[in-house]
């Protein structure tokens, strides 16, 4: 291919980029923009008068709900981490009887809407009273991701050598200390993407959130930003600039850990 | 003698795979198993508010789902639930495999642009969703600006009717390019450049590779991208909520928003009913989600 006939497509490339990134230009751009200018006609086009007004307002009422957002996924992260990473080993290696059956139900419940299972989650909440509380929120968003953990580490761990595994258990090694000090290791890449994702997902979650923690006062980003469009309709250059926070975690992932990304969704990432 | 000895580490070496699994089967009946049963006996009883708290919700049977089906919302959000998610599909997947192909010919900065594809897809739904509101504000949106300049006549977008489910499909389309981008771009990476030079060698042009020997060589994938996207899309709810509550007068309506609507949009949950309407989605979900499985297992004979 010649010089010549890349640089042409490396120009449709930038134009279809710049389309498809054009929402979050614009996002970014009324975050900045001042309140007199919002309801311009036609829109500024870049923010020349700007105004940091918006994330003045982030800084002073929205700082909690993001602590309780960091604070859920962290948790989500962990849940998931805990559960999914045995259940790999297990089904990769030491081949249980009825280990099938289990993937099957696993990828079964990685279809289920998430509504369904808010509404059973809000009637055993509500029976146990432990509605309006984060743990309770970990636990319903690690559903979303537990099942693709699973997935994953089995993937990622069926490809260990079984000689390293077997080497272990001549030298004495017990199966709980081959996990440990040896599968757990050589999988830091599938921890790095499960993690990831049970965090962005937790730290996404609105339909939890909503029907699990609406009353709380320990209330999640998502739920921040929607009582702001529901509360005052006109700043939404603060609506905005809180959005722009919130995706930070999910940027900030991309750039540091893009290759991560990319082997989660061809994995057959969920997302709801 | 050896083989007792060799069936009993046999057993040992069962009791050790399940004692790793354990945590996860227990997991999978509390968190999963028992919610949708919890579920399914919501909508099998006749719940108020005060029996859904102390309990004693007298058995009704299937008389929720009776209600669901005479419910003259039940014919529109079907309608619009098939419609969102097909044309949703159709759009993603084109635009999609249209993208994959054209950033599947390597050119300078093709990496990076690919990569900054993927944004849509990480970013919160309720950020997306409240950005995609905005945009299409009737007086304010910078759609409608882009329009008048053009010299077309404002729409109200998420104000009327007639415009409504068109918009909610037009933000689902672009959050679900990624996901069809980059599966499908994997999927073109494991089609050996050979093919294509011997098809070049043969004199076929751009177009005739791509018909006959990139889309036949990509039905595996593609079938598993539409399956998979079928289930998610059907499963939606976060931004039609966000963006129209299902609204004006139910036009953006689909089951998952009716659900939610039933059981938490009002002041007097229908807790039945919705758990009814979320169960018939399920329903739907799996029928799609084994026909998933069934094409998965046939790719992959293991």
């Amino acid at each position: 291919m010649t010089a010549k006939r890349t640089w042409w497509k490396t120009g449709v490339g930038l134009l279809l980029t710049a389309l498809m990134l054009f929402p979050v230009y614009w996002m970014i751009n009324v975050s900045f923009t001042r309140d007199q200018d919002m309801r311009k006609d036609p829109p500024d086009w870049f923010p020349l008068h700007g105004t940091v007004e918006g994330y003045r307002a982030v800084l002073d009422q929205q700082l909690p709900y993001l602590g309780t957002s960091l604070l859920i996924g962290l948790g989500t992260v962990a849940l998931t981490v805990v559960l999914s990473a045995p259940a790999g080993y297990s089904l990769a290696k030491l081949r249980p009887r009825g280990g099938g059956a289990l993937s099957f139900v696993l990828l079964i419940a990685q279809m289920i809407p998430g509504i369904i299972m808010a509404m059973g989650f809000y009637a055993i909440y509500l029976s146990l009273g432990v509605l309006n509380s984060p743990v309770g929120l970990v636990i319903a968003d690690s559903t979303i991701a537990v099942p693709f953990g699973v997935l994953i580490f089995t993937a990622f761990m069926s490809g260990i050598p079984d000689e390293l595994l077997q080497a272990a258990r001549i030298d004495g090694a017990g199966r709980l200390r081959v996990f440990w000090s040896i599968v757990l290791p050589v999988s830091r890449n599938a921890i790095v993407t499960v993690s990831l994702f049970a965090f962005l997902w937790a730290w996404s979650d609105f339909i939890f959130a909503s029907t699990l923690d609406g009353g709380g006062d320990r209330r999640p980003i998502t739920l921040g930003i929607y009582h702001y469009i529901g509360n005052n309709n006109q700043q939404w250059n603060a609506i905005m600039a809180t959005a722009v926070v919130a995706s930070i975690p999910a940027t900030a992932l991309l750039i540091i850990a893009q290759r991560y990304v990319a082997a989660g969704v061809t994995a057959g990432a969920v997302k709801d | 003698m050896s083989a007792p000895a060799g069936s009993e580490r046999a057993r040992s070496g069962q009791w050790a795979a399940w004692a790793f699994l354990a945590p996860v089967t227990v997991y999978l009946a509390l968190f999963y198993a028992y919610p949708l049963y919890r579920n399914l006996d919501l909508s099998l009883r006749n719940y108020t508010v005060r029996s859904f708290v102390q309990g004693g919700a007298p058995f009704t049977g299937g008389r929720n789902y009776g209600t669901v089906l005479h419910d003259p919302v039940f014919g529109p959000a079907l309608m619009h639930t098939m419609v969102f998610t097909l044309v949703s599909l159709a759009f993603q997947f084109t635009i999609g495999m249209a993208l994959a192909v054209f950033f599947a010919g390597h050119f300078r900065l093709s990496a990076t642009l690919r990569a900054l594809f993927l944004v849509p897809w990480l970013l919160p739904l309720i950020v997306s969703a409240s950005t995609w509101s905005w945009m299409l504000n009737s007086d304010s949106g910078v759609v409608n600006a882009v329009l008048h300049w053009v010299g077309v006549a404002p729409v109200d977008w998420l104000t009327s009717p007639r415009w409504s489910l068109t918009s909610v499909i037009i933000a689902n389309i672009w959050i679900g390019i990624p996901f069809n981008l980059v599966v499908l771009y994997s999927g073109l990476q494991a089609i050996p450049a050979s093919l294509y030079e011997a098809a070049a060698l043969d004199g076929a042009n751009g177009w005739q590779r791509f018909w006959r020997v990139t889309f036949p060589l990509l039905r595996p994938v593609s079938a598993i991208t539409l399956l998979l996207g079928l289930v998610y899309t059907l499963k939606v709810f976060d931004i039609i909520w966000i963006m129209t509550r299902g609204g004006p007068a139910d036009s953006s309506t689909t089951f998952a928003t009716w659900s939610y609507r039933l059981g938490f949009g009002n002041l007097l949950p229908a807790f039945g009913p919705g758990a009814a309407v979320g169960n018939l989605l399920i329903l739907i979900a799996l029928i799609f989600g084994l026909t998933y499985i069934r094409v998965q297992r046939r790719r992959q004979p293991a």
